[in-house]
């Protein structure tokens, strides 16, 4: 099978290129991160990050012939050759699929994603009703792997200012949390020309997200949510 | 009603009006361009008298006053948005801000006169 994948070491490359490989598949090799791994035997240069290989750590999201994703969910079956990788759009290139997330993580933090509750905690747990836990579904799936931001036009031009589609799934997660007092606090913070209102609703992030989850309604439920209080 | 407390001292806080803005001047624009196009065909002017007569009332001169400043009201938000995405320098993007007000202002003035000198 082909593959095209870019390729960069700043302690040796002034530029970035694209390093072509063919290489011979075993029978098991079912998922790309398979494939790198198995590229990886013939050239072990060849850098990225990798962890659970099944979803749920979010570490290998990378470009995939044009569009954003996690290597270990995607099936080789389906796809171009030769398979273009290219590290996730907008982030600075650590080296070769690798990048530095921490605008990323800057932003994420920024939203505080943690539950505010000031009462004294009780002898139990702090409970919900099983509808009020069911506003969390779609939100706390979440692996932060980055797919959905790097996919962002906004967050390309202003990675310092706008939160981004998986900072602001998961500022949404605790405004709908039934347990968090801080909703007006949080609402403040992203009543800002940048912070959520960047969102042009163009939905790219609900386009990619390899865990089925919709940012963009997230973006949309707390615009309705300051309306709400406002008006 | 939600009770307030102390607003955090982050950020601009206009984002929410300027959203909910865009979107009031939408409707507005939208509203005015379907009732006049209906009323353009129902009864289709002819040559400048009749076009004259459509703005002769003073109601389609309110309404279309009030399409004239939604659309620039809304042209300011869409304008100071792709400005605040493309021109970092806060020197060139303040001019450019001032030159895009002025105009519009310069705009709205210049419709009221237009709408109203005949």
């Amino acid at each position: 099978m082909k593959f095209s994948i870019y390729r960069f070491d700043p302690d040796t490359d002034a530029t970035p290129y694209m390093q072509d490989y063919d290489i011979e598949l075993e029978p098991a090799d079912r998922m790309l991160l398979d494939a790198l791994v198995r590229i990886k035997t013939v050239d072990d240069s060849l850098s990225l990050r990798r962890s659970c290989r099944e979803g749920v750590c979010g570490s290998d999201g990378m470009n995939i012939n044009g569009r954003n994703g996690l290597a270990c969910i995607t099936p080789l079956t389906g796809l171009k050759e030769p398979v273009e990788l290219r590290p996730l759009p907008g982030l600075p290139v650590i080296r070769d699929l690798i990048v530095d997330m921490t605008q990323f993580f800057k932003q994420y933090h920024s939203i505080k994603p943690y539950l505010i509750n000031n009462d004294p905690p009780p002898e139990t747990e702090r409970l919900q009703s099983p509808a009020e836990r069911a506003e969390l579904d779609g939100l706390y799936e979440c692996i932060l792997c980055a797919c959905c931001s790097t996919a962002c036009p906004s967050f390309w031009w202003n990675p310092d200012k706008f939160v981004g589609p998986a900072g602001l799934l998961q500022a949404y997660r605790f405004l709908a949390d039934s347990r968090d007092q801080a909703t007006a606090e949080r609402l403040d913070y992203l009543e800002d020309p940048y912070r959520l209102f960047r969102c042009h609703t163009i939905m790219n992030c609900a386009d990619v997200c390899p865990k089925g989850l919709n940012p963009t309604n997230a973006i949309e439920s707390i615009k309705d949510m300051m309306v709400k209080r406002t008006v | 009603m939600v009770k307030r407390t102390v607003r955090l001292t982050t950020g601009a806080n206009y984002g929410l009006r300027d959203w909910l803005g865009q979107r009031v001047t939408a409707v507005v624009m939208a509203v005015f361009i379907l009732c006049l196009a209906g009323a353009l065909l129902v009864a289709p002017p002819q040559g400048y008298a009749g076009w004259k007569a459509i703005f002769a009332n003073q109601w389609m001169r309110i309404a279309a006053f009030l399409f004239l400043v939604s659309l620039f009201w809304h042209a300011w938000i869409g304008v100071r948005n792709i400005l605040m995405d493309y021109v970092h320098a806060t020197g060139v993007r303040l001019t450019l801000q001032i030159l895009v007000i002025l105009s519009l202002l310069f705009y709205t003035v210049w419709s009221a006169e237009i709408l109203w000198s005949a």
